[in-house]
């Protein structure tokens, strides 16, 4: 293991040094007020350019990526990142725009963002889109608020959200934030909506029922379109969790099911890279009834070029400073322009096709939670290793040592030891069998051998790690010092 | 004063009662279903709370669970030591792992809940999964 | 181009293995679409390269624009290592580390992000990221109103205006309610807080250097804030921390701020890094993630996120938060930063900035038609000037010499008349200074 930066500090060493100061020097205590002055400096590494490049380059290599392993973690889409899409993000002509730049001087970025909108919205068939939200969550609240805002220009803001059992955290976690009480409904056994259960929750209080599409069982909900009749009869609207896109791109548009609110993962489905868990973006697609409430600012294509509108009489407002993750809006513009019309069918053909590949070449040895066609990804459970006494975190484990980033495990929560297996489009057949292999071995071990799982992962940087301690004495920060209680300095009085 | 007698909710909280005020914690059986408490939020002195209101949270490294008030009452002492040492819960789930104590606003309802035999009958019987 | 590997043979051979004919059969009953989608056609790399560069060409960009712009997002230089080291694909393309085993990289770096934007605050504890600032501001206010239970925020005129309507628009739903503290010479009013402050108050804001760049009198405030039990939160630029008193020697309970400034460039508006920190006392009440230290089975030492269960995929409906992105990529650039300017470097750049913006105010002070509205208050890096003739037309003027002038706060505070924000990093020479210097005294 890598030591700490801070633990590399020789005292004097730079790793970058500023041009020597062109301008009169000043005295900030002439300027600026004794109290304004920080006393104690921060410690801060003092290292070489060197040590910091070969510190970080090291620790990157302790991870697991898609560059370097297959990633088959299910509901995260993670597929192979172009380098193109890198390489147009860092022109010095997007990446050094500021953004309160006038529109006259930004119409190349404007363009980006008026025609992404557009094929977004083309794609999904909805009315138009907001690129403002800057994640998927951001996404559902920016959503939800929209919906308020429509329930309340309509005379009543409504009180209820329904999510059903299967749905991600961040739904009802959304819905609470938006001010609304949140009404869980039993899905059925395949995860998809029981009709009954969500007719006896359904009345004039709801607001909004959130529903993923295909669910997270990875089937499509089939019944949607009399889902729809039902939630909108009660005059509430119906909003598509996109996170599970990729299985539709292309194939099918959540605008002609029903929908009137989605979100959309662009780290997911338009290949944006994760980053370690951001940046992200998450665009919200409505329906013609909904774009007066939209989040400001919109861009506009006028005939003197594309501008920048301000405020809208209706809108729910900003969702976050200056106009969005940008620089991640034109990763996902300039690879839908490498797909384009035909590429992005292509797409979720050919990760529906690997997802059922998987469930074809796996099912003899592992459980299948619903073992029909599935859509993008396929839900199995370690129930064939349960009397080995061997669960699915152990077989999660187990494929570490064979170089597999190991699928999403746990969830979603009404399967029982659910593994959550999202192949992608990007992933060759080669690599399919690789993984279908070291599945294998596995639950030949899991008969033969349960210890090596329940021991595993053995060959990775570090082994099972005691979450217990981290949990109960949080160390979360580097400290120069022992811990010491410091009081603020006091105002002088007057 | 682990002689003094023990009533418990469906919910797998125990209620211990030394005159007007109820100690409350959380059955072996439950801590075991929790795995190792990693911290415990316990409830302000003087809230009041009804039988079945959510008083405290306690949580393992992968969930949260909810402990409600078996009875009704007012939030008479908590157990500062969760906080410095919530794997307390684990090892002392009767003594040292107390979480709160009620001052009863009805002692009678203790009556309502399961005795000892009840409840080891309840767990036989294999009711609800220990807290939601 | 698609990104698909599969040959025709290979397809036709996973469809066998599966036990159909045609891909049709497995979407079979679904109500696919049937019309052309309205999307152009696929382009080779080579083309979508051009396109980038044509539509690139159509942004007028630094260094090549000499911008002026600041207001929350800051021209600042970025050494090269930070971008090469972004770029490897072991950060850039893995996910939220999960698995910790397997994810030492992201974890361990995240850990010294913390431990670095806990150092340049002085602050207890990190997040391992939010969003942006203005949403990090959204949150940190939610937290203060939940865990006072009380109604008040104090909102500083002088705070940025996005930040303001972002905040509107997380509370519209909460019955917060939003108080304007009037400004005084460009700092809040310190008497209105007095007289205003009380139980009945949630939490005070203090954005610090403000939105004018004005450094406000965050030491004498805390008290006011603290005496009355209220939150005391603090929007900083990180950047200003290597000369200004740190949040948490003023006594912020939280600290959030804009983490642009640590190298990360401005994007035409993100991806950033909203920074989040506070006392110990409200750790298990923050958002987002954090990274904690540990060990493995064998005692080696490792990183692991924790106190996962206050997130929103554990408690749902009760989470504190729905954050479930941390902008770790971001955050990683932000430590780069820290750490190539180490020590010595990060006060030399807030040095220099504070240097090179008041050398520019006095050139600007001296040209006949620039008035100086804040004249006395102290600044970091930024200022206004009011001008004789209208923002708009200097600003065009200006962009016809190649200059971006500063912005025009017309729109927020029409009470300034012809006002305008200039920013002045230590990206700005001497030269550059004199130059703009002399292009306003031609327009005015």
């Amino acid at each position: 293991m890598e030591s700490l930066i801070f633990e590399k500090t020789q005292p004097g060493r730079r790793g970058y040094v500023l041009p020597a100061l062109d301008v009169p020097s000043i005295d900030p205590a002439a300027v600026l007020p004794a109290l304004a002055l920080r006393k104690k400096v921060s410690e801060l590494p003092e290292v070489s350019e060197l040590d910091v490049i070969r510190h970080y380059t090291r620790l990157s290599q302790l991870n697991f990526s898609i560059d370097t392993n297959f990633y088959p973690l299910g509901s995260c889409t993670m597929k192979y990142n172009p380098k193109v899409c890198e390489q147009v993000a860092n022109f010095t002509g997007f990446r050094s725009v500021h953004p309160l730049q006038p529109a006259s001087t930004v119409q190349g970025f404007l363009q980006v963002c008026y025609e992404l909108e557009r094929m977004l919205s083309e794609i999904c068939g909805m009315s138009e889109f907001t690129l403002q939200p800057s994640a998927g969550a951001h996404g559902e609240l920016t959503g939800l608020l929209i919906a308020r805002a429509y329930h309340k220009y309509k005379g009543n803001a409504r009180k209820t959200v329904i999510v059903p059992d299967s749905a991600h955290g961040t739904n009802p976690a959304s819905a609470m934030i938006a001010g609304y009480q949140v009404v869980n409904t039993k899905s059925d056994p395949k995860g998809r909506v029981d009709l009954k259960a969500l007719k006896a929750v359904l009345n004039e209080d709801t607001a909004v029922f959130m529903l993923t599409n295909p669910n997270t069982l990875g089937l499509f909900e089939t019944q949607i379109k009399e889902v729809a009749k039902m939630v909108h009869d009660v005059g509430a609207l119906l909003y598509l969790d996109g996170a599970n896109m990729n299985a539709l791109v292309g194939l099918i548009r959540p605008g002609d099911l029903g929908f009137d609110i989605m979100h959309l993962n662009l780290h997911k489905t338009f290949s944006t890279p994760h980053g370690g868990g951001g940046p992200a973006a998450g665009p919200v697609g409505v329906t013609e009834a909904l774009t007066p409430f939209l989040p400001v600012p919109r861009i506009r294509k006028t005939e003197q070029g594309f501008s920048v509108e301000e405020t809208a009489p209706l809108s729910i407002g900003k969702m976050r400073a200056f106009n969005g993750n940008s620089l991640i809006l034109l990763r996902a513009y300039i690879y839908i322009r490498c797909l384009g019309r035909e590429g992005i069918r292509k797409l979720s053909e050919t990760a529906i096709l690997n997802a059922n590949y998987l469930r074809a070449k796996l099912h003899d040895r592992y459980q299948v939670a619903i073992d029909e066609p599935c859509m993008h990804e396929c839900i199995f459970t370690s129930a064939k290793q349960k009397r080995f006494g061997v669960k699915t975190l152990d077989i999660a484990k187990r494929l570490l040592d064979y170089g597999f980033h190991p699928p999403t495990i746990y969830f979603p929560l009404i399967v029982e030891e659910a593994m959550m297996i999202e192949p992608t489009e990007t992933e060759s057949k080669q690599t399919l069998d690789l993984f279908i292999d070291a599945l294998n071995k596995i639950a030949d071990e899991a008969e033969r051998s349960p210890e090596i799982l329940k021991t595993a992962p053995h060959s990775t940087p570090v082994r099972r790690l005691d979450e217990v301690k981290a949990a109960r004495e949080p160390n979360l920060r580097w400290r120069s010092v022992p811990v010491k209680v410091s009081n603020p300095p006091t105002p002088a009085k007057t | 004063m682990s002689n003094i007698e023990r009533h418990y909710a469906k919910s797998h909280e125990w209620i211990r009662v030394e005159g007007n005020i109820g100690y409350v914690g959380i059955s072996d059986h439950a801590q075991h279903e929790v795995t190792d408490v990693v911290y415990a939020e316990i409830p302000k002195i003087g809230k009041s709370v009804k039988a079945g209101d959510e008083a405290a949270t306690i949580e393992s490294v992968k969930a949260a669970f909810s402990i409600y008030a078996p009875v009704s009452g007012t939030i008479a002492k908590a157990n500062a030591e969760l906080e410095k040492e919530p794997g307390l819960i684990n090892q002392s789930p009767y003594e040292q792992g107390w979480i709160f104590a009620l001052e009863l606003s009805d002692p009678g309802e203790v009556n309502k809940l399961m005795t000892e035999a009840q409840y080891q009958d309840f767990l036989k019987s294999g009711g609800p999964a220990a807290h939601p | 181009m698609d990104f698909t590997p599969h040959t025709d043979a290979e397809r036709k051979e996973m469809l066998a293995d599966i036990g159909v004919s045609d891909f049709k059969e497995l979407v079979k009953g679904l109500p696919l679409y049937e019309g052309d989608f309205k999307i152009p056609s696929g382009l080779s790399e080579g083309e979508v390269v051009r396109l980038g560069h044509e539509l690139g060409s159509r942004n007028q960009a630094p260094p090549r624009l000499l911008s002026f712009l600041g207001a929350g997002c800051y021209e600042h230089y970025s050494p090269a290592a930070i971008s090469a080291l972004m770029s490897r694909g072991e950060f850039l393309t893995a996910y939220t580390p999960y698995q910790p085993e397997v994810s030492q990289g992201t974890l361990q770096t995240l850990y010294e992000f913390q431990s670095a934007i806990c150092e340049i605050t002085a602050m207890d504890v990190c997040n391992a990221g939010m969003y942006e600032g203005a949403s990090a501001l959204a949150e940190a206010v939610l937290l203060a109103v939940r865990e006072t239970g009380r109604q008040e925020v104090f909102i500083p005129h002088t705070l940025h205006p996005d930040y303001k309507a972002v905040l509107d628009t997380y509370t519209a739903e909460a019955s917060v309610q939003l108080i304007d503290v009037p400004q005084r010479n460009g700092q809040m009013d310190l008497d209105f807080l007095r007289a205003r402050v009380t139980e009945n108050t949630a939490a005070v804001i203090v954005q610090n250097p403000n939105f004018f760049g004005i450094v406000e009198p965050v030491v004498e405030m805390g008290p006011i804030v603290q005496a009355a039990g209220a939150f005391y939160i603090a929007v900083v630029n990180p950047l200003s921390l290597g000369l200004l008193t740190p949040p948490g020697e003023f006594g912020a309970d939280i600290a959030v701020g804009e983490g642009q400034a640590l190298g990360i460039p401005p994007g035409y508006g993100g991806p950033y890094v909203g920074l989040f920190t506070c006392k110990s006392k409200w750790l298990r009440k923050m958002p987002g993630r954090l990274v904690g230290q540990t060990v493995d089975v064998d005692g080696k030492r490792a990183f692991v996120l924790t106190l996962q269960a206050r997130e929103q995929h554990i408690r749902r409906e009760k989470a504190t938060s729905n954050v479930c992105t941390t902008t770790a990529l971001i955050g990683f650039c932000a430590n780069f930063y820290l750490t190539l300017l180490g020590k010595q470097g990060f006060r030399d750049v807030a040095y220099q900035n504070l240097a090179k913006s008041h050398y520019a105010l006095d050139q600007f002070r001296q040209i006949p038609g620039v008035r100086v509205p804040f004249g006395d208050s102290p600044f970091f890096n930024e200022f206004v000037i009011q001008t004789k003739v209208p923002v708009e037309n200097l600003q065009q003027a200006l962009l016809e010499k190649g200059i971006a002038a500063g912005l025009s706060l017309k729109k927020w505070f029409p009470e300034l008349e012809n006002a305008s924000l200039w920013a002045v990093t230590e990206t700005k020479t001497k030269a550059d200074i004199d130059h703009v210097a002399k292009a306003l005294r031609e327009v005015l």
